[in-house]
């Protein structure tokens, strides 16, 4: 019985509410000063003082887009699409393996897949790049989706595991009673309570992919190179450049930024893999 | 709904008249693909590692590969650089995941009342955990530390001139407190993280309960103190296990905001593997620092996964 809302606290007085709004102010502050400064001349963008009131430009913006920035972001969004493609089209059936008809020890298998998670990325990365240097992969698109399906699928195999398991067993039985085929069964009962599901694990996995610097930075140079390395050889000392800065990390940022507002009650699931709904 | 996930009480495959093989391997057919993957993909890259750590392997003398024994090992556990790095990856991994609980709760906590804009300022709330944490840093380190024009020293130059001061003080804060200047950008990208977490969890909580409490005349602390917290354990367990696996990982913060310095005050154990692979080309010191690090996370995960087993208990969550 909670309310509409979902609080549970008392409807807070004013002063609470003050600081409730004080401290996301604060903690919003550093975005909003960085999408501010990326609309800001270099020269209005360095100054002591700051000048938040400095008349606005898009410059910054129209030269990243001249500095080739775009060739960065089809690599990012290739590598996310893609491995999140990969990474759905393994996990679902796992999933279904793990919950709708579950093997035998698959908390076992659960764990395993879990414990992947664990190990150090790091740890990795020298014989990942020794055997991607000898099969001629680095700098290669591919490398990168193959490392950040294997990435995310621990995560994805649990998140859908968990809302696969939501299908009631009563349905599931009474299908079976009644003749239907799997095909039937997947389509008509599972789909619809699993959609919702697929949505919020495939928007975990690219934001997690898009994100992702170390692999991207250590094996990639020319061609395959993501948004994030492409914000790290940006930042040239020559003179002022704060405003571009702002203006590439804010631009590289968007995608993420406008998908997790856009699904934000699905993102406490998705990060918790699938334990919190 | 919110609450937390109940494993499906493992129903014991009855022993029916035993499964013909063909039934069981096509139970297990979907879950193989995915199997062989995980196992292709993180188990080979172990071996591989293993096999350079016991080897004599610096790619600055080529040709000079031997077998090393263990000591690359004994050289893992001596070298002051790498025992550097061991504390600093406890301390930054702690204090960034300690410090972004409390606050994370704390944002809860004013979040789980009605007021307005509450929507709104949830959703500000997170954005600093969908920022590129690359470029988190990046803005951490130009935009906010610099000694001469970041927005620090800047706001901070204002109030001393708005009271009459003709310059506010410059603080250098990036080379005067490295460690600090690093956890204090983590910790502003994953309180958000934790506050979702621990947000989900106070929705869950039973309002009778709460009502209860009230009529006996418990203080919102007290209510707070012996209804809440009992309550949010699991969730705090949670986000501390979570929030631990993904810190101690952390390479973009430590990459650009300080390269690990000065010196080794901000070196974690990632970067300094990164350094001894790519900077310094001892593949052989560099594997055996993994391979301590994999066990020494493995070690604490055992730990760890006990916690997340409860999340797989049978009992209603407490």
């Amino acid at each position: 019985m909670r309310r509409k809302d979902g609080t549970t606290g008392q409807r807070g007085g004013p002063v609470w509410t003050l600081i409730a709004w004080g401290a996301t102010l604060l903690f919003f502050a550093p975005v909003g000063w960085m999408v501010l400064t990326s609309f800001h001349r270099e020269a209005d963008a360095a100054t002591n003082p700051p000048s938040p009131l400095a008349p606005l430009t898009t410059s910054n913006y129209a030269e990243l887009f001249d500095r080739d920035i775009t060739p960065y972001l089809l690599n990012s969004a290739m590598a996310s699409l893609l491995s999140t493609a990969l990474v759905l089209a393994l996990a679902v059936p796992a999933a279904y393996a793990l919950a709708v008809k579950p093997v035998r020890k698959w908390t076992d298998v659960m764990f395993f897949f879990l414990s992947t998670k664990f190990l150090p990325a790091i740890a990795a990365l020298l014989p990942i790049y020794l055997i991607v240097k000898e099969i001629g992969m680095l700098d290669n698109v591919w490398t990168l989706i193959v490392l950040y399906t294997a990435m995310n699928l621990p995560l994805a195999v649990w998140m859908m595991r968990s809302f696969l398991a939501e299908v009631p067993r009563e349905i599931l039985e009474a299908a079976e009673v009644d003749g239907a085929g799997l095909g039937q069964v997947l389509r008509k009962v599972i789909a619809p309570i699993a959609m919702p599901g697929l949505a919020a694990t495939s928007l975990i996995c690219i934001i997690f992919s898009w994100n992702e610097f170390m692999f991207a930075v250590n094996l990639t140079a020319v061609r395959a190179s993501t948004a994030p390395v492409f914000l790290v050889g940006f930042i040239s000392s020559e003179g002022l450049f704060l405003a571009k800065l702002c203006a590439a990390a804010t631009l590289v940022s968007l995608p993420v930024l406008i998908a997790g507002f856009a699904a934000q009650d699905k993102l406490v699931r998705g990060l918790s893999m699938g334990a919190v709904k | 709904m919110t609450t937390l996930t109940k494993a499906p009480p493992v129903r014991t495959v009855r022993p029916a008249p035993m499964p013909s093989t063909r039934v069981r391997w096509l139970r297990r057919a979907p879950l193989l693909p995915a199997l062989i993957f995980t196992i292709v993909v993180t188990q080979i890259p172990f071996l591989v590692t293993l096999v350079i750590s016991s080897l004599n392997w610096n790619i600055l003398h080529p040709g000079d590969r031997s077998f090393a024994g263990l000591s690359n090992y004994q050289f893992v556990f001596t070298d002051a650089r790498l025992r550097a790095a061991v504390i600093n990856t406890v301390t930054m991994t702690a204090s960034v995941v300690i410090l972004s609980v409390l606050i994370g709760l704390g944002l809860a906590v004013l979040l789980d009342r009605r007021f307005p804009g509450r929507g709104l300022a949830r959703t500000l709330l997170i954005a600093p955990f969908l920022v590129m944490p690359v470029a988190s840093a990046l803005l951490w380190k130009h935009a906010l530390y610099n000694p001469a024009y970041g927005l620090f020293n800047g706001v901070l130059n204002a109030l001393w001139q708005a009271f009459g001061a003709d310059h506010g003080p410059t603080i250098d804060w990036v080379s005067d407190r490295p460690m600090m200047a690093v956890v204090a950008a983590l910790v502003w990208q994953w309180t958000p993280f934790m506050m979702l977490i621990l947000l989900a969890g106070l929705s869950t909580q039973p309002p009778d309960v709460l009502e209860a409490a009230k009529i006996d005349g418990a203080r919102a602390l007290q209510t707070f103190r012996f209804v809440t917290v009992p309550h949010l354990r699991q969730y705090l367990e949670l986000s501390v296990l979570l929030g631990s696996i993904y810190v101690l990982q952390t390479f973009d913060a430590v990459f650009t905001i300080t390269q690990g310095g000065p010196g080794t005050a901000t070196t974690n154990l990632p970067y300094e593997i990164y350094l001894t692979t790519f900077r310094k080309y001892e593949y052989g010191q560099a594997a055996a620092a993994g391979v301590v690090v994999v066990i020494g996370t493995i070690i604490v995960a055992t730990f760890a996964l006990r916690v997340v087993s409860s999340l797989f208990s049978k009992e209603s969550p407490r």
